[in-house]
């Protein structure tokens, strides 16, 4: 593994190989035990380091971290220094002076984990930036996915919605396509990026043709304020051509999976009956971006401190 | 007096040069006299370059650069006149203004800093700023620029073009249709796709230019378009040069040098306005100041504090510095390459922008009898960018640790010499 994980499109065959295979054994290990912590980052500190509101994702690393009973520090931008006008560098050379081993960074901007990673030396873990990455969201993704359907290599994953501005979309798009599965893009083209040609996916505007041959149906989050902008006529439009819908669901094979990196809209990209059908997994994503996020963790933290 | 000695003008054969009260009294082999004199053995001797485009912060930002400290940069750099634009603090839309800055430039005396007028009140593109009043101070103003912003309304465009021909003056345009541009942080394309960063589509500074070619053509006025940075564009305005339009383009050195691969550092001292392109678009780009279509460099230099530039990509402030390297870039981009000769850097860094910008003493022919504003330069010098070093107040410097060729010897300006040696006299 490398230093930092920053961005999902970094990670070969064998890295991210390696991490699904971590959170397997540690989720083994842990599996049946009374007390569900491992000691191997005893002493070091991790710092939580939160841009942007992420009630769930802040909960899932500060868990992960703890299970390894490393020492956590939750900093929010809100009601800090930041929101006093300090800048990120600044930020960053204070939780450095502190021992912060791991910083674990959620930013509004994209590349911010970047410049960050510029400018400590513990190691910096990406917790979704701007419009760019989640590299965790996918990992965990993959590893749900491997779960269910016992391999990655030619699964046919169908992404759903606004990838413009979803980094959970950009970080799947690298992962799965190195972990050896075929990804299809299905969005209003408002939604998609210029330049998505010279991604590794196909590219669709209709859902009910992908659908039959999807192994997953990946879920974005739409947000209302795409409609203000034009991106699509109305929640209405938007739901009826490109939401998952009991119908829709039926034409799904018989193994497909449902998966929702949350928080959802019901009703608007995936109706409740889908949202909770046999077929989700979105309950299992949240259970097992802990252990994918503790592996990341131990394996960037894991050697003895210097 | 001055005496240059085996100096070569243009890169052609070895003369000497005499200076004496200002201007180029002699000039041939052999001469001699009791002057001050500078070797110029091995060097090109080139008219002292012209930019139409810098920023020189003052007033309002005297933390990034002063006119003085800008000056230095542009004497530095080979410049013997800058045109200082007017997005400063306060906006130079009044006489008051543009004379403060015409004064500050006199009082360093390093350049002639010739101040841009706003085209509208405050650079908010409602209203014309009052032109004439800009036009006949001491400050001279014959360009005017919202530069920064786009005049966007076209009513208010066609308006301002044909309001300066009384003046004699030209609209420089920053051609950004805001609309198309709400957010954007990187060239529209396959990296902004993949770093997550919004796209400014070439299409935005394509349609601007497109519909102001028009409005020139059919109003009879002279424009000039800034930082031209996409092949389109360069399209469109040979279509327009084609058709009798007077209009005429400047390219960036960075323009000329750098692509958007830049950015995949997340380092926003590669965040400009217009954003870096693509490597086609940096080829027609060469290949349109080769052939005339783009008349002029100029350098949009623009100083930024630290902390407006060491921080996230979005929130840092667009530019970069560009006066120190603009010849080294257009000397690696053009005249090695076989673009162009010395002849043609004289025409599209001294000549043509000055003859756009209307300053009579700036853009002479190397000759018996003009104004003594020239650069020597030593072509076969290379050397590696050390931001520390720049006489700029700021660093942002895209050129950090990138080695270029050519360095500027020694700038005269009327005869004074304000950098002898590679150093700033004053």
């Amino acid at each position: 593994m490398k230093r930092h994980l920053l961005e999902a499109a970094d990670l070969d065959r064998d890295d991210a190989t390696l991490v699904l295979d971590t959170a397997a054994q540690i989720e083994a290990a842990l599996a049946g035990r009374e007390v569900k912590k491992l000691p191997t980052l005893r002493g070091r500190t991790v710092v939580n380091l939160f841009y942007e509101d992420s009630t769930r994702t802040r909960i899932s690393f500060e868990l992960a971290a703890k299970r390894l009973s490393a020492d956590v520090i939750n900093f929010s931008a809100k009601g800090s220094s930041v929101s006093k006008g300090e800048s990120l560098k600044d930020t960053a050379l204070t939780l450095e002076a502190m021992g912060a081993d791991g910083i674990v960074v959620r930013h509004f901007a994209s590349g911010a984990p970047h410049r960050l990673a510029h400018w400590v030396k513990g190691s910096v873990v990406n917790a979704g930036d701007g419009t760019h990455e989640h590299p965790t969201q996918a990992l965990l993704d993959a590893y749900t996915i491997r779960q269910r359907l016992g391999r990655l290599d030619g699964v046919r994953v169908v992404v759903v919605g606004d990838v413009l501005h979803s980094r959970v979309a950009r970080s799947n798009v690298w992962l799965l396509s190195t972990l050896g599965a075929q990804v299809t893009l299905v969005a209003p083209p408002t939604l998609l990026p210029v330049g998505v040609g010279s991604w590794p996916v196909a590219v669709g505007y209709d859902l009910d043709a992908v659908l039959p041959g999807a192994d997953v149906v990946m879920m974005l989050r739409v947000q209302a304020e795409r409609m203000n902008a034009s991106f699509f006529p109305s929640a209405r439009e938007y739901s009826r051509r490109y939401g998952l819908d009991a119908r829709r669901m039926g034409l799904l094979g018989d193994d497909a999976i449902v998966m929702h990196p949350g928080p959802m809209n019901r009703g608007m990209e995936i109706a409740a009956e889908v949202a909770d059908s046999a077929r989700s997994t979105i309950v299992d994503q949240v259970g097992n971006g802990v252990s994918v996020r503790m592996a990341v963790l131990y394996l960037l933290l894991g050697g003895a401190p210097e | 007096m001055t005496l240059i000695k085996n100096v070569r003008p243009y890169g052609e054969d070895a003369v000497d040069i005499r200076i004496t009260d200002g201007r180029m009294t002699e000039i041939g082999p052999g001469l001699d006299g009791d002057d001050d004199v500078v070797d110029g053995a091995g060097l090109v001797a080139l008219p002292g370059l012209v930019d139409l485009h810098t920023h020189l912060r003052e007033p309002g930002r005297e933390d990034a650069e002063t006119v003085e400290t800008g000056s230095r940069a542009a004497a530095l750099g080979g410049f013997t006149a800058v045109h200082a634009m007017a997005n400063t603090d306060p906006v130079a839309d009044t006489a008051g203004v543009v004379e403060q800055v015409w004064r500050l430039g006199q009082q360093a005396g390093l350049v002639d800093v010739v101040p841009v007028g706003a085209v509208t009140v405050g650079l908010r593109g409602e209203r014309l700023a009052e032109l004439g009043a800009m036009a006949d101070s001491a400050a001279r103003v014959r360009v005017f620029s919202d530069d920064g912003h786009c005049v966007a309304d076209p009513a208010l465009m066609r308006r301002a073009l044909e309001y300066v021909k009384a003046l004699d003056g030209v609209v420089a345009q920053h051609a950004e249709e805001p609309r198309l541009t709400v957010g954007a942080q990187m060239n529209e394309g396959d990296r902004s796709a993949r770093l997550g960063l919004a796209g400014w589509p070439a299409a935005a500074e394509e349609a601007v230019i497109a519909r102001d070619v028009l409005l020139a053509g059919h109003v009879g006025a002279r424009l000039h378009v800034c930082h031209v940075s996409t092949a389109g564009s360069v399209e469109i305005l040979r279509w327009a040069k084609s058709r009798g339009v007077q209009v005429t383009a400047e390219v960036t050195p960075h323009h000329l040098l750098l692509t958007d691969e830049c950015a995949e550092s997340y380092d926003p001292v590669f965040k400009v306005n217009p954003p870096l392109r693509t490597d086609a678009d940096v080829q027609a780009l060469r290949a349109g100041l080769a052939d005339g279509t783009i008349d002029a460099v100029a350098t949009d230099h623009a100083p930024h504090a630290v902390e407006d530039k060491e921080s996230e990509w979005a929130t840092a402030r667009p530019g970069m510095l560009g006066l120190e390297q603009a010849l080294p870039v257009v000397v690696a981009t053009m005249v090695e390459p076989g673009l162009l000769d010395w002849r043609g850097v004289a025409d599209r860094m001294s000549v043509r922008p000055a003859a756009i910008g209307r300053l009579e003493q700036h853009g002479r022919p190397l000759a018996v009898g003009e104004p003594a504003n020239l650069l020597l330069l030593d072509p076969a010098r290379r050397s590696v960018v050390d931001p520390a070093a720049l006489a700029s107040r700021s660093r942002n410097s895209p050129y950090a640790g990138r080695e270029l060729p050519g360095r500027v010897v020694a700038t005269f300006l009327r005869g004074t010499a304000t950098v002898l040696d590679g150093k700033a006299v004053k």
